[in-house]
């Protein structure tokens, strides 16, 4: 039996390898950022975005479309009133050839030169200006009730949240309260004592709709507040104020956003809810609830004049809550539903 | 158990009372006069009329009045109908709001829980995204637009059904579905996303490879499991309903709560106003606490001692 040759190893043999540690360690792709990496998934979702360019759309011509032709919100003229749609360019299709429900063109009838895309009211208002002026200020009441909502809740849940003990049983105690009241019975009483108007319709809106919004920031504050790393902050000696702005407020704001984008249709609802029962801009202030609750009085004569208005309305809230679904799903997948 | 149905209770209890004050200093402050053609009265009959209502005391001593009044379940006398007591002129037309929202809430659910289930266990079809979609249009689209459009179509253009009052069972049929809709909508949304997450669970896999069927499956197993967290949407779906049921009563002309109170706003009818609201408030606080304790009790997991953060 040949034994194969026993080879001597030798300590030359061996050299040291040249791995360095860096090296094994660098990233080779980009890092992305919890922003970045929110905003990839937002660009993803289709919904949300073509939900948010037709927000856009909407807002640009609910500040461009007033201007687009020479009738102010309160131009009244008897001689044109009731007149359906008309678009020369568009007048193939029935809705904008001029022709009423019963059949007879009114713009040959009464000989009017002009065209008003979306008809005109009973006192004869064009119903393109009204409603695009109707739909700025439906945005209006939107943002600034979600921006007041925003502060309040945040104020309110953060003191609760952080301080807890005492201050958080009786703040929590008075929600609970405030939580057993039907939301739009209040803003139907608050708008009773304050006089109907933009302002009242906000404020009224705001001091309902911030619960909701205080609720999620206390409770998103009371289970941060224990995380390890917040112990790890205070450990190392960071005043309260570098715990709240550093640690607590920046997880949160997540959560901050969504629910504000949620309270911006709810608020711009409940702006034509109020409308609707009479309660909302006085005339000849539009916005989009009181031009739907005039147009619904007349829907079997005229029923263009509640059309428009109607799909715009829709839209917007369709589209808020898309775009709202489409940014809870990427700030926060845990969430997703 | 106990403790917590007392403080519950007495919360309740809080509650009511906070309403009680709030509509009754709001109604304080309001402008408007309570009666009809005041210009035409003289400052003495305005007086005989304060007297004859009690607006002549201070306000404090009417508050206690009142208080001890809507403890005796009188809620006072309406500014019009010839001062008759605002109990009667609610209790007249609660049947037919209750109807309305029994009904709504009863069509709602059983259709919000079948498109729920179906879209679930057809997930990523088109049954499954045609569901969603639905959803999505019955969240966002408030219930008096779908209100005027199903009348617009329904009633005026087709004459299927009538285009108001509150009479025969063709009568319920566009009300009961406009309100009905947004409560679709949202157990929809919440049942299937229930069902999803239930579908992949351990628990569905062993009884599948267990070999039980699929009905056994689908309906013991998962939409029984599923079924539970829908009770916490018993109270939204209320505030929705009363909500609702004032625009769709005005709509469609129905001789309910909700019309009457949208009319005593136009009319400044003060004690309706303050009475509906309160009853509004009662009914919610009830149907919260109702579900608070049927939540426990379904769904033993959930302790009603614990925290709620």
């Amino acid at each position: 039996m040949a034994q194969p040759e026993k080879k001597e190893i030798t300590a030359d043999m061996f050299r040291p390898a040249t791995v360095q540690v860096e090296e094994k360690e660098e990233i080779t792709t980009e890092a992305i950022s919890y922003g970045r990496d929110s905003m990839r998934r937002l660009v993803r979702n289709k919904p949300a975005i073509i939900s948010a360019l037709i927000i856009l759309l909407i807002t640009v011509m609910a500040f461009v479309g007033p201007h687009m032709n020479e009738w102010g919100v309160d131009d009244q003229d008897l001689m044109r009133s009731n007149v359906p749609p008309k678009v020369t360019a568009l007048s193939k299709i029935s809705l904008f050839n001029g022709v009423s429900s019963d059949g007879t063109d009114r713009y040959a009838e009464r000989q009017i030169e002009d065209n008003f895309w979306f008809g005109t009211d009973k006192l004869g208002r064009d119903l393109w200006t009204r409603t695009w002026k109707g739909t700025q200020i439906s945005l209006i009441i939107g943002f600034v009730a979600a921006v007041v909502d925003l502060l309040i809740g945040v104020i309110y849940g953060g003191i609760s949240g952080y301080f807890g003990g005492m201050t958080d049983n009786i703040l929590q105690r008075i929600i609970e309260v405030l939580m057993g009241i039907p939301q739009l019975v209040i803003i139907i009483l608050l708008i009773m004592i304050l006089k109907p108007g933009l302002l009242s319709i906000i404020i009224a809106i705001a001091m309902t709709g911030w619960i909701g919004q205080s609720r999620i920031v206390r409770g998103q504050i009371l289970k941060i507040k224990t995380e390890e790393y917040v112990l790890a902050a205070r450990t190392l000696g960071a005043k309260p104020r570098r715990i709240i702005g550093k640690h607590l407020l920046p997880n949160t704001m997540g959560q901050i956003i969504i629910t504000t984008m949620f309270s911006i249709p709810s608020a711009i609802f409940a702006e034509a809810f109020l409308s609707f029962i009479g309660l909302g801009i006085p005339q000849p202030q539009a916005s989009l609830g009181t031009l739907i609750d005039t147009g619904s009085q007349i829907v079997d004569t005229h029923p263009y004049q509640v059309l428009f208005p109607a799909v715009i309305l829709s839209l917007l809230l369709i589209c808020f809550n898309l775009f709202a679904d489409g940014l809870r799903d990427a700030l926060d997948p845990r969430m997703r539903r | 158990m106990g403790a917590y149905i007392l403080k519950r209770l007495v919360l309740m209890v809080v509650t009511i009372f906070v309403i009680i004050t709030i509509t009754f200093v709001i109604m304080q402050l309001l402008p408007g006069s309570p009666y009809e053609n005041e210009e035409k009265l003289s400052p003495e009959q305005i007086e005989e009329l304060n007297k004859k209502y009690g607006l002549d005391k201070p306000v404090s001593v009417q508050y206690v009045q009142y208080l001890g009044n809507v403890a005796k379940g009188d809620l006072g006398n309406s500014f019009q109908f010839g001062g008759r007591d605002v109990t009667k002129v609610i209790s007249d037309r609660l049947w037919v709001s209750v109807q309305l929202g029994i009904e709504s809430i009863v069509v709602g659910v059983i259709l919000g829980l079948i498109l729920g289930v179906v879209a679930a266990l057809r997930q990523g079809t088109f049954t499954d995204y045609g569901a969603v979609i639905l959803a999505v249009l019955g969240i966002s689209i408030p219930s008096f637009l779908l209100a005027v459009l199903l009348q617009f179509v329904f009633s005026m253009n087709l004459e299927w059904f009538p285009v108001a009052y509150w009479e025969g069972p063709m009568h319920h049929v566009l009300p009961v579905l406009a309100l009905a809709v947004g409560i679709m909508a949202s157990v929809a949304r919440f049942m299937r996303t229930e069902m999803v997450e239930i579908l992949q669970s351990d628990y569905i896999v062993f009884a599948k490879s267990k070999g039980l069927k699929r009905y056994t499956v689908i309906v013991k197993h998962s939409i029984r499991n599923a079924l539970i967290p829908i009770i916490t949407i018993i109270g939204p779906m209320t505030a929705a309903i009363i909500t609702g049921s004032l625009v769709i009563e005005k709509i469609f002309a129905i001789p309910g709560i909700g019309q009457q109170f949208v009319e005593s706003i136009y009319t400044n009818d003060y004690p309706v106003i303050l009475g509906t609201t309160i009853l509004y408030t009662v009914a919610f606080v009830i149907m919260i606490f109702v579900t608070d304790l049927l939540y426990g009790v379904v769904d033993p997991r959930i302790r009603l001692q614990g925290g709620d953060s």
